[in-house]
């Protein structure tokens, strides 16, 4: 009998992942994108080695490049860390752009309505008004997964848009700065409401330090507290978590809550540091960036901080790349995406490897 | 090391026989562990073939060898004097090999016939398929009706459909994997019946097992395995259980040393009239259950499995919290309405059933799974962070005593044999010296020796004082470390019964729900045990 085949290919299950790659996966994608940018470059018509100077070196030539890479790390940094504590449960939550914010909201309420205050007691309550108001957000879909079991992801995604509205309205409405020529902005906040700068003539400021203590305490909170024990427990195994009696409500509480607050307290930063008021123009989807920080990261906080380190220098590099090769600024996205795309497709080939297999057809 | 037998009184007539089924050198490495290696088997017509093995000891890839759902590294399979190598379980089929799994492979939501269809070449009719089903099933004796919904089945009943499947296609070998384990001990003579008919007619019957006693009530011949290689070959009839357990284990069966309970002790577990309706569609309601247990004695829940046991362990350890709070009282405390964490802290422990997934996390180790549930009762937490080096040392102690084979406390769950991640879990629980310990299916797949150790333990915790509850479908295993037996079936409880005033048959005529007093059951009788027309 004759058999005429077609060849397909079939992902099949490795009978052993190896620990050691797992850890490699986010080497392995940060060169591919690389070498996919290269033949971005190469298509769109420019020198692929010019593009890669501009894109990666430069950005890094001096004290002050340096030190705007570290800034836009810091809300990567504290958005990512937080996420990974609900990560790690199986807390997905998405959201964190409407987080991040919401917490610039109460951060800028409290610099509003405290005009004058010293900057010592300004800036602490407004760092933890911005937590709070991360949380807040973060709270709508922790009740409704636990109340309703509605799907936080999509709850959390849906109220990023309702949080962007949100912040128009304020700032188009009622905090409208009155001497702002009309334009969508609050008042430009006093120097107390501003966090002091690290590094003299840069815009580093004090935010990165706050950053680093997060990721500091985050490890410990992961790896040494046995609350963070229960989640981890939580995200391997759901049974098991109710075997041993921790709470997935507790659960889901805790990785939203501490999400949102992260990200409440990034938008703090965000506009008690490099914007300095409030605009309908925040955020530039560091809530998001955040998500594939998180996981190209492997949800480790040390991971974390060279991944947001990463998408800080796609972030600068986009924004070199439309000054000095005149692309679009779409490109910073096309980078993530080549970045989140190669992880995955990485990580799948790490759990499965591919066989080719002839499907055969039975000739009568 | 047994040798081989030819089988004159069973196997009178097949003398001479080509053999059906011939495996030569059988080899399957797996990337971890030799899973089989250079096995010889040879199964003629119309014989009773039994595999006999420890867990892991390679039984069941070598099914899978057969019925093509993996492929040997190396060796040859015969076929009726034919070299083949089924390519995937089709292929097997049309060759006229048929299997019935341990675990069923049933569509709850379609009927019988469905189900059947299914697994048939082409698209059958529904009503000439329901006739041929209910020809088959009166000529063996496994009365079903092709009509019903797979759910409202009993584990016996899907069994059956699971065999009239297979007989359709008219075997020459059907392969029964732990066929027993969810039978009572009438079904399992009923099954026996119907295999015997089997044989008769000239189909071969490969009888996977680790029940000794069974084995040599039904097989013919038998092959022992070991840790993937053949040990010996014998024929049931001629041996005892126990030169049978040294094949099969390489020394003698361990005995457990069961001493007379101490009457009178306090009650630590009470089940005070709890009734609870499943969440789940398909699950079983309990029923008005009352049940007390002493401290120092060991009292068993026997039963067909989906009687309401797994609804009874989620409210007793509070895994399905109650609605009251007096249904459930442990030590005197009325827990019902308390999540598992705070019955801990009143003195419960608890064995899960499944041991990956559920009493410990597979891709955690050994020392986090200790931590699990030995966190607060063991002390490993200290102003919230975890004491690391605690829980090793108490996970490593754990594995000493309790002798579980492992890569030290840091291997990952997963890595473990079930009978060792059965034996940690038990130790787990045990060292914590609860009040009350509920453990479900003790030793359901584990292998004799662990299984001994196991129950010795339990039977040790008991002595120290410990009120425990065990649930097992394995009525051999309650008679033997049981103090006091009561039966579950369809959601109801009945009166437990003294182990020495009662007995197998009498135990297996109250797991059809028919004790004294039952009342209204008798007409719900659960199907598992329904006796054939």
């Amino acid at each position: 009998m004759a058999s005429r085949g077609v060849h397909v290919f079939r992902l099949e299950t490795r009978p052993e992942a190896s620990e050691a790659m797992r850890y490699w996966s986010p080497a392995i994608a940060v060169a591919l994108t690389l070498a996919g940018g290269m033949v971005i470059f190469a298509a769109l018509g420019k020198n692929p080695v010019e593009g890669f100077r501009v894109f990666f070196v430069s950005p890094m030539r001096d004290l002050n490049g340096i030190a705007e890479l570290l800034l836009k790390a810091t809300p990567l940094m504290l958005i990512a860390v937080g996420l990974a504590v609900g990560f790690r449960a199986n807390v997905w939550n998405i959201g964190a752009e409407g987080q991040f914010l919401m917490g610039a909201v109460g951060a800028t309420g409290v610099a509003l309505a405290f005009k004058g205050a010293s900057a010592v007691v300004l800036l602490p309550s407004m760092i933890v008004a911005g937590a709070i108001g991360g949380a807040l957000w973060a709270a709508i879909p922790a009740v409704l997964k636990t109340r309703f079991n509605a799907n936080e992801i999509l709850t959390s995604l849906m109220l990023v848009y309702i949080a962007q509205l949100g912040v128009s309205w304020l700032v188009f409405g009622p905090w409208k700065d009155p001497a702002g020529f009309n334009f969508p902005q609050t008042e430009t906040f006093e120097d107390a409401a501003l966090l002091p700068m690290l590094i003299e003539g840069t815009r580093l400021n004090l935010a990165f330090v706050v950053a680093l203590a997060a990721l500091a305490g985050g490890y410990v909170f992961m790896a040494k507290s046995f609350v963070g024990f229960k989640m981890r427990v939580a995200g391997e195994s759901e049974a098991a978590a109710r075997y041993a009696g921790f709470s997935t409500v507790a659960m889901v509480w805790i990785g939203m809550l501490v999400g949102g607050a992260a990200a409440g307290i990034a938008g703090m930063a965000e506009v008690a540091g490099p914007a300095g008021q409030l605009t309908d123009k925040l955020s530039s989807g560091y809530g998001f960036a955040a998500i594939i920080v998180a996981f190209v990261g492997r949800l480790n906080p040390i991971g974390i901080f060279f991944a947001s380190l990463l998408m800080a220098l796609l972030y600068i590099g986009g924004e070199q790349a439309q000054q000095y090769l005149s692309l679009p600024s779409s490109i910073s996205k096309v980078f993530q995406g080549m970045l989140l795309f190669f992880l995955l497709g990485s990580d799948v080939l790490i759990q499965y490897r591919l066989r080719r297999v002839v499907r055969a057809h039975k000739v009568a | 090391m047994g040798e081989s037998v030819n089988t004159p009184e069973a196997m009178a007539g097949t003398e001479g026989k080509r053999p059906r089924l011939e495996l030569r050198g059988i080899r399957k490495v797996y990337p971890s562990v030799v899973a089989n290696d250079g096995i010889d088997l040879t199964v003629l017509p119309g014989e009773i073939h039994a595999v006999l093995g420890e867990n892991g000891a390679g039984k069941s890839t070598l099914m899978k060898i057969i019925y093509g759902v993996t492929r040997q590294t190396d060796g040859e399979m015969v076929w009726e004097g034919q070299p083949v190598t089924p390519e995937n379980p089709a292929h097997a089929r049309s060759l006229g090999i048929g299997m019935v799994f341990q675990h069923f492979s049933l569509f709850e939501t379609l009927t019988v016939v469905e189900n059947v269809a299914l697994a048939l070449p082409g698209a059958p009719d529904l009503g000439d398929l329901s006739r041929r089903i209910e020809k088959v099933s009166a000529k063996y004796g496994l009365p079903v009706d092709p009509r019903r919904l797979v759910h409202a089945l009993s584990v016996g009943e899907r069994q059956r459909v699971e065999i009239i499947r297979c007989l359709l296609q008219n075997p020459k070998l059907l392969i029964m994997d732990e066929p027993t384990s969810v039978l009572t001990p009438q079904a399992v003579r009923k099954l026996f019946e119907t295999l015997r008919q089997l044989a008769a007619e000239g189909c071969s019957i490969l009888y996977i097992s680790h029940k000794l006693d069974e084995i040599q009530e039904l097989c013919h011949t038998a092959t022992v395995l070991r840790g993937g290689k053949v040990t010996g070959h014998c024929v049931p009839s001629q041996e005892t259980p126990k030169t049978m357990a040294r094949l099969m284990i390489g020394k003698d069966l361990p005995v457990c040393e069961h001493s007379q309970a101490k009457e009178g002790g306090e009650i630590r577990l009470r089940l005070a009239g709890l009734s609870h309706a499943s969440d789940d569609p398909f699950g079983t309601d309990l029923k008005d259950m009352n049940l007390e247990v002493h401290s120092g004695e060991i009292v068993g829940i026997a039963g067909v499995s989906g009687n309401g046991q797994q609804e009874l362990l989620y409210a007793i350890s509070g895994e399905g919290p109650l609605a009251e709070k007096f249904p459930v009282q442990i030590c005197g405390t009325e827990t019902g309405r308390m999540m598992p964490g705070r019955r801990r802290k009143a003195g419960l422990c608890f064995v899960p059933e499944e041991r990956l997934g559920r009493g410990a996390v597979p891709s955690m180790s050994l020392a986090e799974n200790a931590i699990l549930t030995a966190a607060r009762t063991r002390g490993f937490v200290r102003k919230g962070l975890l004491d690391f080096a605690a829980a090793r040392s108490f996970a490593a102690d754990c594995i000493h005593r309790y002798n579980v084979k492992c890569g030290g406390p840091q291997a990952q769950a997963r890595s473990l044999s079930g009978g060792n991640l059965q034996k940690f879990i038990v130790g787990r629980e045990v060292m914590q010296e609860p009040k009350v310990l509920v453990v479900a299916q003790p030793t359901w797949g584990v292998d004799v020796g662990a299984a001994a150790f196991i129950r010795q333990s339990i039977i040790d915790l008991r002595n120290a004082g410990c009120a425990v509850l065990v649930i097992s479908e394995e009525l051999d295993e309650l008679f033997e470390i049981c103090d006091r037996i009561a039966v579950i079936a369809k959601g109801r409880l009945s009166p437990a019964k003294r182990t020495s005033d009662t007995n197998v048959e009498e135990i297996g005529v109250w797991m059809s729900g028919m004790w004294p007093g039952a009342g209204p059951l008798a007409d719900g009788v659960p199907g598992g045990s329904r006796v054939p027309a």
